[in-house]
Order: structure tokens, then sequence, then C-alpha cells
């Protein structure tokens, strides 16, 4: 895991003040969408080696979500993104 | 004697005497030395015992790799042990006592281990321990693993403080050798943020045991020189006593400063020691090179440490290590070592150089035995002589130390901590360090170069280039000329054959060849294997110097190349750091934070006493008079609460203001129950899901203004339900205007409950609080009598007539004392949780104790506010899956014992009546329990599978913890007020 994360918003603070929710690629998925959709949505993750794209929080920073992209086993973050960018943009 | 004092030689101040204890023998040492060279100046060799065979050991280095001459220094809390003699700064008044050892270290019944040493081999811990079963608990755990032993910790806590720091720079030089003297000048001169860390208290390393001369002054005379400029320039950070022990992601280096390990009694105003995290730009590693140990028969007595460490007891502490010191060696660092010691008077025994032939000249007069080695050497307390073998011809040396030289091997374990393994040379014959990219380098010696000039070189060359990286202008700096420096390059020698004794490879763990030829044999040649194996590189040192040795040896048994062998993995921590400077202000108290409401000042002069929720203190209840028991105390104040009034504190509840246009829509998308029209001025209670359909929080929402709502949620989800709206409004629906900001902390909240409470509370309250003025549900700003505003709510987790009156933090204590005194004559009472939770029980209120994560809401009876109408809310859509709306799921029911006397837990688990209790045949479980005195027996809450169907049915209450069985009937969870009219009151 990196040591350093740079927040889009507060720039480059140690990793001790996020929280990490997990794999940011699932979307909700609309409210009428399959029962199967939404059982993949709620419980089904992938578990890759390499590039990932996570949810983190910046708890004790600007408390915003950010998308963070990174290499599980190189520890290389290559981006991180507002959550709500990422949402809109629709890439998240 | 034999080792000495030189007078007037090295960089120890000989005016000023120290004065310390060794084993309770008073000692004098000089300012500069440390532990082992004042105890080496006084004749003290012996040191330690070795682990496993309690072999006499001493010193073998003079720095942070030594394995042998382990001490406990301090006493009584302050006391440390397994601290290495070698880097321990002598101070006034320092205590340091010999460990391993029984009764004396000059006796030792445990080195009889010695004469065991068949049994003790390699594997012998798989082997020996096997059989008998018997002998585990009558021999060997007792005898030998209590011989097998190192310092002892004391049961005192640590009387001194600790801290942690963080450290920025552009350039984070390791090492204060001649590498990383030049590094950080010619860094230093071009204007990055240098900073130099230096393990030792003195900065200039191996260039204060050189005798070479810099630039046309000595080299620690260069050394001081250089300092001075770095100390100037206000760019430049020295950190002496600094250990730099791991390298982590993102150019993060932990380190370690020893801030007040040299004095005998710290002083209170600053920390003992410091981890630093340093935040690098880049950073070159000048950690220098280890010189290796030989490995000969009998290569452990003490007196015989590595030439290095001779040369560095002689020239920077003044103290020749022996009066006649032989010297064996495959390269130039012998040779420089017996013209260092002959040009201070002291005589060379001899040099036995294995090399047939070399450049390497000798002091005038000393004889050298060229393809010679030593077989075995004599002597107990400290060496005598030394067995010298040449073409297969004995010779009896006699000598009182022995300086040995088996080559160099950089120190390269920071680069190698992130996954990257260190690079076999054939031509450096050691292990180098690999390329992990610009950012962090390597130079001098630790890059493999060989005499002091490329060293000073290579440090200026490295800084040069990360200079003109990061597009700065380099300045000039000057590479001084060396006069008289050695070449300290060598020829392989990883073992000498023909050895007639123990050839030890790791000192510390009492490893030696024929271990590892063992291991070998049995199928334990992989370097992982034969680590775990033989214990090699297991001890406190790590194998500093003793693994690159078992490398090349293993190597030689399975006849491959030690680049084939490989090393084992280098992790963090390079040298051992103390958990003092790990937990730094965290403990204690400190261990994590103390959250006390705004109100606790209020709880304790009212006679609280407290219970920890999470980080939260929290007023449990008040003790009033004579009562003698916690339950005395909440039966009262329980029944004081439906009978007049109480006031209890709910500041730790979760307080979440929302604001935004759309702040509506999105309540209505997080609450399972309907929320957009919620009017202005009233509150509503809210379940949240998560999006298995499972229960998440609940709490009441109240809407003060259009598009401003306050939340409150539990205390123990207050951060969990922030972070979840924030998830939700940033991910889930970006383009819902609602912001959020939590207040928990800044309002003083309290729940004033009672028949009596409104009589009280308008006694405050400027407004009119009549029913038909402020009835149930109703939210609204108020001012108290005085001017203050204030947040009204009218709601009840008690089930009686009750308000939450929230006022700003500061007020709270003033305003929680004026209600107590207005309520007086109505016969207040303060109340803490557990009646709080008595109440809510009779009430058949729910709390996380149901809500537990694996309950929908039918399960606990609030189906109907699962919107049917609203399109989507988080969880809706898996809360009508298979199984979340099975009939025979868990449900919440109420329970009485059908015994009055019977005490109900939660916990406890609920069969059919005359089924034999066991964990199969469970029906459900008890969520939470209570004494009632309104009913006058205990009574709960429960979980119970079709539980709303069985309500009269008798049912068994096992409780297989306490041991009790009784019967109980299933009934309506709401024991009191079953039609709300005390609510509405």
């Amino acid at each position: 895991m990196a040591s350093l994360i740079t927040c889009p918003h507060c720039g480059r603070r140690p990793k001790e003040e996020f929280s990490i929710r997990g794999d940011a690629v699932p979307e909700r998925p609309a409210p009428a969408a399959s029962e199967e959709a939404w059982h993949a949505y709620v419980y089904l993750r992938d578990n890759p080696r390499g590039n990932i794209r996570e949810y983190w929080h910046h708890v004790a920073g600007c408390r915003r979500w950010l998308v963070v992209e990174r290499d599980n086993l190189t520890h290389a973050v290559f981006a991180v993104t507002d959550a709500r960018e990422a949402a809109k943009g629709g890439t998240a | 004697m034999t080792s000495s004092r030189i007078a007037n030689v090295g960089l120890v101040d000989h005016s000023r005497v120290v004065k310390f204890s060794f084993d309770s023998r008073s000692y004098k040492g000089f300012e500069g030395d440390t532990l082992a060279s004042a105890l080496l100046a006084n004749d003290q060799m012996l040191m330690g015992r070795s682990f496993k065979y309690h072999r006499p050991r001493g010193p073998v280095t003079a720095g942070a790799s030594e394995p042998n001459a382990l001490v406990t220094i301090g006493k009584d809390a302050r006391t440390e042990p397994n601290t290495r003699a070698t880097v321990a700064e002598l101070y006034s008044g320092m205590v340091a006592k010999s460990q391993n050892a029984w009764p004396s270290l000059k006796f030792d019944i445990g080195s009889i281990n010695g004469a065991l040493s068949p049994m003790l081999g390699a594997g012998f811990y798989y082997k020996t321990f096997m059989w008998p079963a018997a002998f585990w608990e009558k021999l060997y755990e007792p005898v030998i693993r209590r011989a097998a032993g190192l310092g002892k910790a004391v049961m005192e806590a640590d009387p001194d403080r600790y801290e942690k720091s963080w450290a920025h720079c552009d350039l984070l030089v390791v090492g204060s050798g001649p590498a990383g003297l030049m590094a950080a000048l010619t860094a230093a001169r071009a204007g990055l943020r240098v900073i130099l860390a230096e393990q030792d208290f003195r900065l200039g390393g191996s260039l204060l045991s050189e005798t070479a001369v810099i630039g046309g002054v000595s080299a620690p005379d260069f050394v001081s020189a250089t300092l001075a400029e770095l100390a100037a320039m206000p760019n430049v950070t020295l950190m002496p006593r600094t250990t730099v022990f791991g390298w982590y992601d993102d150019m993060v280096f932990g380190a370690v400063e020893k801030v007040q390990k040299h004095v005998a009694v710290p002083s209170a105003d600053k920390p003992v020691e410091r981890l630093w995290r340093i935040a690098a730009g880049r950073a070159i590693l000048a950690s220098g090179a280890e010189e290796r140990p030989l490995v000969f028969g009998g290569n452990d007595r003490p007196g015989i440490m590595t030439a290095d460490a001779t040369r560095t007891y002689l020239n920077r502490y003044g103290v020749a290590t022996g009066r006649k010191v032989a010297v064996f060696t495959n390269g130039g660092s012998g040779y420089r070592t017996a013209a260092d010691l002959s040009a201070r008077g002291v005589n060379i025994a001899a040099i036995i150089d294995s090399r047939a032939e070399s450049a390497d000249y000798a002091p005038y007069g000393v004889r050298v035995i060229r393809s010679g080695s030593i077989v075995d050497t004599k002597g107990g307390k400290r060496l005598s002589g030394i067995m010298t073998n040449r073409f297969g011809y004995d010779e009896m040396i006699d000598c009182d130390a022995l300086a040995m030289s088996g080559g160099w091997s950089p120190i390269v374990h920071l680069m190698c901590q992130r996954g990257a393994r260190p690079v076999w040379s054939q031509e450096a014959q050691a292990f180098l360090a690999p390329d992990v990219g610009p950012l962090f380098i390597a130079a001098g010696s630790a890059a493999g170069h060989a005499t002091m000039s490329e060293c000073l070189r290579d440090g200026a060359t490295k800084a040069h280039a990360a200079v003109e990286a990061v597009g700065r202008l380099v300045g000039h700096v000057n590479t001084p000329e060396v006069e008289g420096e050695y070449d300290p390059s060598f020829a392989p020698l990883w073992y000498v054959p023909g050895a007639r004794s123990k050839a030890f490879v790791d000192f510390q763990n009492d490893v030696h060849v024929d271990d590892l030829a063992l291991a070998t044999r049995e199928g334990f040649g992989h370097v992982e294997h034969a680590k775990r194996y033989t214990t090699n590189g297991m001890a406190t040192d790590q194998g500093k110097l003793g693994n690159v040795n078992a490398v090349a040896l293993l190597a030689g048994m399975r006849g491959v190349s030690p680049a084939e062998v490989g090393t084992t993995t280098y992790r963090p921590f390079y040298t051992p750091v103390s958990f003092g400077a790990l937990a730094g202000t965290a403990r204690a108290e400190q261990s994590r934070p103390i959250r006390t409401s705004p109100l606790h000042g209020w709880a304790k002069k009212n006679g609280a006493t407290f219970l920890e929720s999470g980080f939260w203190y929290r007023s449990a209840y008040f003790v009033e008079g004579e009562e003698k028991t916690w339950r005395e105390s909440v039966d009262r104040e329980v029944l004081n609460v439906r009978q007049n009034a109480g006031l209890c504190d709910v500041s730790t509840l979760g307080k979440i203001e929302i604001f935004g246009s759309d702040a509506a829509e999105f309540l209505n998308r997080v609450y399972s129950n309907a929320f957009l029209k919620l009017p202005v001025g009233k509150a509503r209670y809210g379940l949240m899901l998560r999006e298995d359909g499972m229960v998440f929080d609940d709490g009441t929402t109240s809407r003060l203004s259009e598009n401003h709502y306050v939340m409150t949620t539990t205390t123990a989800y207050a951060a969990e339900v922030m972070a979840h709206l924030e998830f939700a409004s940033q991910t889930f629906w970006p383009d819902l205007d609602v912001r959020f900001v939590s207040t928990s902390d800044q309002w003083a909240q309290m729940s004033l409950a009672g028949p009596k409470s409104r009589t009280i509370l308008q006694k405050l309250v400027e407004e009119d609080l009549s029913d038909a003025a402020f009835p149930f549900l109703a939210a609204r700003e108020v001012r108290l009598k005085g001017g203050l505003s204030a947040r009204l709510f009218r709601i009840s987790f008690s089930g009686e007539l009750a308000y939450e009156l929230a006022v700003s933090a500061g007020y709270g204590e003033a305003v929680a004392d004026a209600i107590m005194e207005a309520g007086r004559e109505e016969g207040i009472c303060a109340y803490g949780v557990e009646a709080l939770d008595v109440l809510r029980i009779e009430k058949g209120h729910v709390t996380h104790s149901e809500l537990d994560g694996r309950t929908t809401a039918d399960d606990v009876g609030l189906g109907k506010m699962m919107s049917a109408a609203k399109p989507d809310f988080i969880g809706k859509r898996l809360s009508t899956r298979y199984g979340l709306t099975a009939a025979d799921r868990l449900q919440m029911v109420g329970l009485k014992p059908v015994e009055l006397d019977k005490p109900l837990k939660a916990g406890a688990a609920l069969l059919r009546e005359g089924v034999e209790p066991s964990m199969t045949a469970g029906q459900g479980f008890v969520s939470s329990a209570c004494f009632s005195p309104h009913i006058g027996q205990w009574i709960g809450l429960a979980m119970l599978k079709s539980g709303r169907e069985r309500i009269g049915e008798k049912i068994l209450v096992w409780d297989a913890v306490r041991s009790t069985e009784f019967l109980a009937e299933v009934c309506s969870p709401v024991f009191v007020d079953p039609d709300n009219l005390n609510l509405h009151a």
C-alpha cells in the first residue's frame, strides 16, 4: 500500500488519513435491475493482481470519497480522482 | 593488561572521565567512548555468552552489526536488555550488566551445553524434542529453553516519553562516511533541503577510524570542517544518533532518533527516542560496507574481531585490543590494521595471509605467512594463541588478540526491503545493491566502491546527478585529494579448511559450519530452509555479519554459485527498534482517544459512574444516598422517570446537519421510510438499511427549515453513518444538491423524560410547550429564559412524555444545572444509560443489540417502515429477496420468565419446551434483558423463530455460559403503555 496519497483537494497526505472501502468498479444497478445484477453488485468482487480501482475516503482530511487507481503488487499509484467527478465522468 | 588505552590517541576526550559500572564493578572511560571501547580500555574483553552453548564472547565488531557484546543497560524501570555495547554511547553513571550467564559471566554453568553440542546441532528443536514426550516438560522446556536466552525485560512500566514526527527533504543521505558527507555537501551547496542521518552519535562514519589524510588534514579534521559548513546551512538537517531502519512506499523512510539514550536520567521535557517518518524526494544510501569475519576453527574466542573493528578501537577510541595482535586476512584491510597497530607500538604476532601473493605490504619486521590459515585457537576468557597451518605444517603462535578480514559486503539492506533482491557480483565477490529506480541510489562502498577517494568522489557524483535531476544548478564541489589510503580489495575465502574445532558462521545463534552441512545433507539446503533449520541469521543481529558467509558456504556445499543460492528476505527493521518508539505517545490513557460529553462535568458532580462505550465515557448510573449496588440506583432512576422526571445526557448520539435544495430527496433515498413530506418543525424516526437489505442504523431526523435538517444517529454508528451519507451523495447521486457536516461534538443534548418534564421545561423555555403548541414530534428552535437559543425536540426513547434539548456544547453544563434546579420540586433525578436501557426495553424499542446486522426491519417489527411507494432507497432491492421475507425468520418478541426470580441474561439461547438443550435445537436468543422495576421482574427482548405467532408460548431459556435453564413466556415486546398514552400526554 502506498505511504502517501495525493488527494486532489489536500495534496500529498499520509495513508493513515484515509480509509479504504474497496473495489470501485461495481456500479450500483438501477432499482429495477435483475436480482442477479444486484447480487453481483453487493456480493461479488474480483480479486485481481496488478491494477485496481478502489474507493478511498479522506476521513481525516477533506472527507471526500476518492477513486484511487493503483497497483496492488508494486504499490504504485497511478491516479487519484474525486469520486464525484469519477461518477459524473462515468469512469468509476 | 592486554587490551589497553593508548594515551592521547583517538577522538575520545582524555580529559573527561566518565564513570560507569559493568556487572557491579566500577570502571572509568572517556567522553566519546562506547561501552565496548571503554570496557576494552579496561581490559574487559569478555562481554557476553552465546545463545546456545554459552560460549564466552567478546565484541567482534565496533558497530551496529555486533552479534556478541549484548548487554543490559540501565536500572529499575529503565532497564533495557539486548543492547549492543559496541554502539551504546557511554555516559556518566551507566549501569551495564552481562546477560545469558549464570551464576556469572566468568563461570557460566550453561557452558556445559557446549559439551552437549552433538545433541544441539542443526534442527535440534525438531529432532531432540520429539521423544520421549515426558522429557519435554521435565527436561527440555525448563532446562534448555531457559538456558538458551537473551536479556530479560523488566516488569515496570517505562517511565520515559517517546514521540513520533514527520520530516521532509529533497534528499535524504543515509550514512555520514566519505560518500555520505560528500553527497550531503554537494546537494546542500546546490540548495536542496538535505537530511543527513547517521546512526552513530558522532558523524563521520569510517572516516573517524582511518588514518589517511584528506585535503591536507586528518580524516577526522576533514569531517569536522565539512560538518561545520553543513551545520551552517539552513537547508541542512544533521541527524546524529538516528538509524534509518526502513524504506517504505513513496520514498518514505522510517528512522529512530535516540534523543536521550546517552544520559542516566533523561530530561522530562524531551522524549528519549523519536520515531521519524522521513518523506524524501530522493535518497542516497551511503551506509558503507561490512567487513566479513573469516570462518575458521575456534573463530569465536574473545579477542578475535574484525580488522576494521580493531582499527576503529585503535584510531577512534585510542584502545589497543591486545599487546600482541595477530592478523588473519585475505586482503588489504588486514595489512592496514597491522600498519596502524604497529605505528602505535602494538606488537604484531604475524600476518596470516590466505593468498599466495599480494601487493600489500606488512609493517617493517612483521612476519607474513602467505598461503597460510588458522585451523584452531586457544584461550579461555580471552584468546591466547592461534594454530596456523601452511601447506600442512602446524605452528602455534602466541597472541592475545586477532584481527580478521574476510573481505567486504556492501550494506544494502534498506534497498532490499521492498521486494528487490541484492545482486551477486562475481567480480566484487559480494551481493551488490539492486537497481530500485532513480530516486534511491547507493553511493560509496555501499555501491561497491573500495577506496576512500573513490567513495568521496562517488558521493559527490551521485548527489550531482540528484541535483541535476531536480533541475537545480550544481555548486562547485572539489573532491579532495586523499593521501595514504589503502586498497581494501581481497581474494574470496569463505571457509578455512582443516578446522579442528567449531568454525562459527552466526556467532549469536551459535551456528557453525557443520550445522549448515547437516542442513544441506538433510535436504534443507535452500537458503530459507537452512535459515530456519539452523537458525542462522535469526538472532537479534539478523545475520548482518554471518549471512553472506552462510550463503557462500551453502553454495559451496551444493556446488553452485552464491547467486543461485540467493539471500533470505530483507525486512525492516535494520536494527531493533524499541516498542516505546513505535508506540510513541499512544500509551496508557493516550493509547486511544477519550471522548467526554459536554455534560461530563455535570454528570460527574451528580455522582455518575462512567461506562466506556467506544471512545466515549457515558454516565451509566448515579449513586444516591445509601445505594450500594448499581441495581438500586438504576431501579430508582427508572421508577422516578416514569413517576416524575429524569434528565439524561444523550450528547453522544451522532448529529449530522444536512443542507441543500435536494436534502429531502436525498433523505428519502437513504431512509427506508418516507421523508419527502416531513414538514418544517417536525421530527421523524427513520430507519436506514444496508444495500443487502439489513438494518444499518436508526435515529430521528428533524426538518429545521426548508433545506436544513438535523439527523441523529446511534452513538456507535455516528462515524459510519456520516461516511455512508457522503459516499451515497458523492458516488450514487452526485447531481443531488446536498451537503453534510458532523456536529456531534458541537451540541450538548439532554433528554428530559417523565410525566413532569413539560412542567419543568416550561419554567426555562419562553415558548408555549402545551401539547397543542408543541405536540409529539415537534422539533423547533426555542429561546431559553435569559436569551440562549436552543433546539427542542419532542421525542422519546423511554415511552414517557419527553423532550430532547440541545444547546451549544459550552452552555451544556449550565443548562443541565438549571434544569435540575427547576425540577427539584417535581422530584427530578439524573439518570444514566443503564436506566435508559431499562426504559427502552420496557417500551420495546430497539438498539444495536437487536439491529445486529442480521435483522431486517420486519424482524424487529418495523416492517411498516419499508416504503412500498418509493421507487428506490438504499437496501430496497435486496430487502425482498429470498430468505429475507421467510416466515420462519427470527422475530423480535418480549420475554418474561415464568418464575419471577429468574434473571434473564442477554445471549441466552431459546429452545422449545421439553427439548434437550443443544445449539442445533436453538430457536433464537435473548438480545436484551434487564430487571424491570415497573414489571417487578426480569424481562427481555429476544429474537425468536416466527416469534410473533408464538405470543403466549412457554419456551426454554438456556444459558450454557452461566449453566441456567428456565421457562419464559413469549409476550409482546412492549411492556409498558402499549397505547402510547404517556407519549402523547
